[in-house]
């Protein structure tokens, strides 16, 4: 009996805190749109792997493969071209092989756009919205790549620092032996810095906000226009988690295709399965063109895991993929 | 040799570390979403007791280890070596002293004990929780105090050296709770 109670008192609550993010948009005129799950595309992000199923579409003989999104970016960004406006979209995505405490392969991601925000806009609104379903009064701290990477590996230059430097820092942090990874592999030993040295103690006491991430790490964010080695990428940090990643979008139509086939190429390379690029989305970045916005991506779960103070993201889902 | 990648790794799997038997106590995924996945990996080495932690690259491998637990009675010690064997097959193994070192004083002849083989061969002895022995030596306690407060130390006929209350004297069997060293009563 115990356990069914708690079990409402965790529906009840999840279900108030998806009624106040909703709110948050609705008060603000930003529009709930419900974007399709199936794609004949996929990401070709080379660490993000995207579910795939067989559709038997009436028509045609053979089964077409459909794709489950990683995330609702490209067909919002499909609805920006065409001039919907400020959007939301709350709701679930699928990330193959991602399964910890606080990760699900099936999880909920609420992701929205605004037009004419700049970065730093969009930083301020995704610091209210957290501020105002985790009713305690937050520390914020605003912290560019380079300043986090001083402030917490004590690396100075993150932009110049070797291999040596990074695996030096792991060994002072006391961090247990690293398997796999190449001696002159940098770009790695620095992810390794960021996520075993600096990432724990990011936003232990309140928010941790971190901007301007290297121009290699740009993903769809603009590069800086003062700085050609940084993106205007942010990411949202709790409780040495990740809660939500943001750009300033990159709207050059070029751009993008670029963007795409570089990361083919590297998925090529490493032997990872091709997709299909979103020639829906390709053709309207050319033809409309994306409107300037800033957009993020934010885990519901891990937000609603922090305000419940739950140590698995998985104890304020209904039912997690083990029992799903 | 099979080996096990990373995608396979969970509790309780057991592979090869620097040649020796190791066992997973906690597996973690860490992917941060914008680069390489990698899995945190907490493991005991099963020869030395000791636990300890590496993080692997998202893809590596490790050999696995050939690792069985098997029911064994154990029989006797010859000095150096201490037998066991299978009450079903009746084959016979030998432990050496690194394998018993820690449980040698709770090994009971006849009694059936939890064997970890590696390459066939005893690495670790998990007694019963509870076996019977008997007191070899004690101080006389009083007669007829009950109390059992405070106790006193008593050597059992394995050498073993527990705390008994007062009542209990020499050449009485008592029960012992191995896992923790501890008087648990006196057997019937």
């Amino acid at each position: 009996m115990q356990t069914i109670l708690n079990r409402r008192d965790i529906l009840q609550k999840r279900s108030s805190l998806l009624q106040q993010v909703r709110a948050f948009f609705y008060a603000r005129s930003v529009i709930e749109v419900d974007t399709p799950i199936l794609s004949q595309a996929a990401t070709p992000d080379v660490h993000l792997h995207s579910l795939k199923t067989q559709i038997q579409v009436p028509g045609i003989k053979e089964p077409q493969s459909y794709y489950l999104h990683t995330s609702p970016e490209y067909p919002m960004k499909r609805l920006l071209c065409e001039g919907s406006g400020d959007i939301f979209y709350l709701g679930k995505v699928f990330r193959d092989a991602d399964y910890s405490p606080r990760h699900q392969v099936e999880f909920t991601m609420l992701e929205w756009y605004r037009l004419d925000f700049t970065m730093r806009d969009l930083i301020d609104e995704v610091v209210e919205l957290i501020q105002d379903v985790i009713k305690t009064p937050l520390n914020l701290e605003m912290l560019s790549y380079q300043q986090m990477f001083a402030k917490y590996a004590l690396i100075e230059n993150v932009f110049e620092a070797s291999s040596q430097t990074y695996q030096a820092c792991l060994t002072a942090n006391g961090v247990p032996e690293i398997v796999g990874v190449d001696d002159e592999d940098t770009a790695l030993w620095e992810q390794l810095v960021l996520t075993e040295v600096i990432e724990p103690r990011l936003g232990q006491d309140g928010i941790a906000v971190i901007y301007h991430f290297p121009a290699k790490d740009a993903a769809l964010a603009q590069i800086s226009e003062d700085n050609p080695l940084v993106a205007e990428r942010f990411e949202v940090f709790m409780n040495g988690m990740e809660l939500a990643n943001g750009y300033q979008e990159l709207t050059d139509a070029k751009l993008y295709r670029q963007r795409f086939n570089d990361s083919l190429l590297i998925r090529k390379q490493a032997n990872l399965p091709l997709v299909p690029l979103d020639e829906n989305l390709l053709e309207l970045l050319e033809t409309q063109g994306l409107p300037d916005c800033s957009g993020v991506a934010l885990g519901m779960d891990r937000l609603f895991a922090l305000q419940q103070n739950l140590q698995n993201i998985e104890q304020g889902i209904s039912y997690g993929l083990r029992d799903a | 040799m099979a080996t096990y990648s990373t995608t396979e790794f969970k509790g309780g799997l057991k592979f090869l570390m620097d040649g020796q038997p190791c066992s997973i106590v906690e597996n973690t995924q860490v992917s941060p979403g914008k680069g390489q996945a990698f899995n945190r990996v907490k493991y005991r080495n099963l020869i030395t007791g000791k636990v300890l932690e590496k993080t692997f690259k998202s893809g590596e491998k490790v050999d696995a280890a050939d690792v069985v637990d098997t029911d064994l009675q154990y029989l006797y010690n010859d000095g150096e070596f201490w037998h066991f064997m299978d009450e079903s097959s009746f084959e016979q193994y030998q432990a050496a002293e690194s394998a018993v070192a820690d449980v040698k004083q709770w090994l009971v002849e006849q009694d059936s004990c939890l064997v970890t083989l590696f390459n066939g061969q005893p690495i670790s002895v998990t007694p019963p929780k509870q076996i019977t022995l008997e007191i070899v030596e004690t101080d006389p306690g009083l007669k007829g105090d009950t109390a059992g407060t405070g106790g006193k130390p008593a050597t059992l006929s394995t050498g073993a050296v527990v705390q008994v209350p007062l009542f209990v004297q020499i050449g009485e069997k008592v029960i012992v709770n191995t896992e923790k060293g501890e008087y648990v009563s006196r057997a019937k």
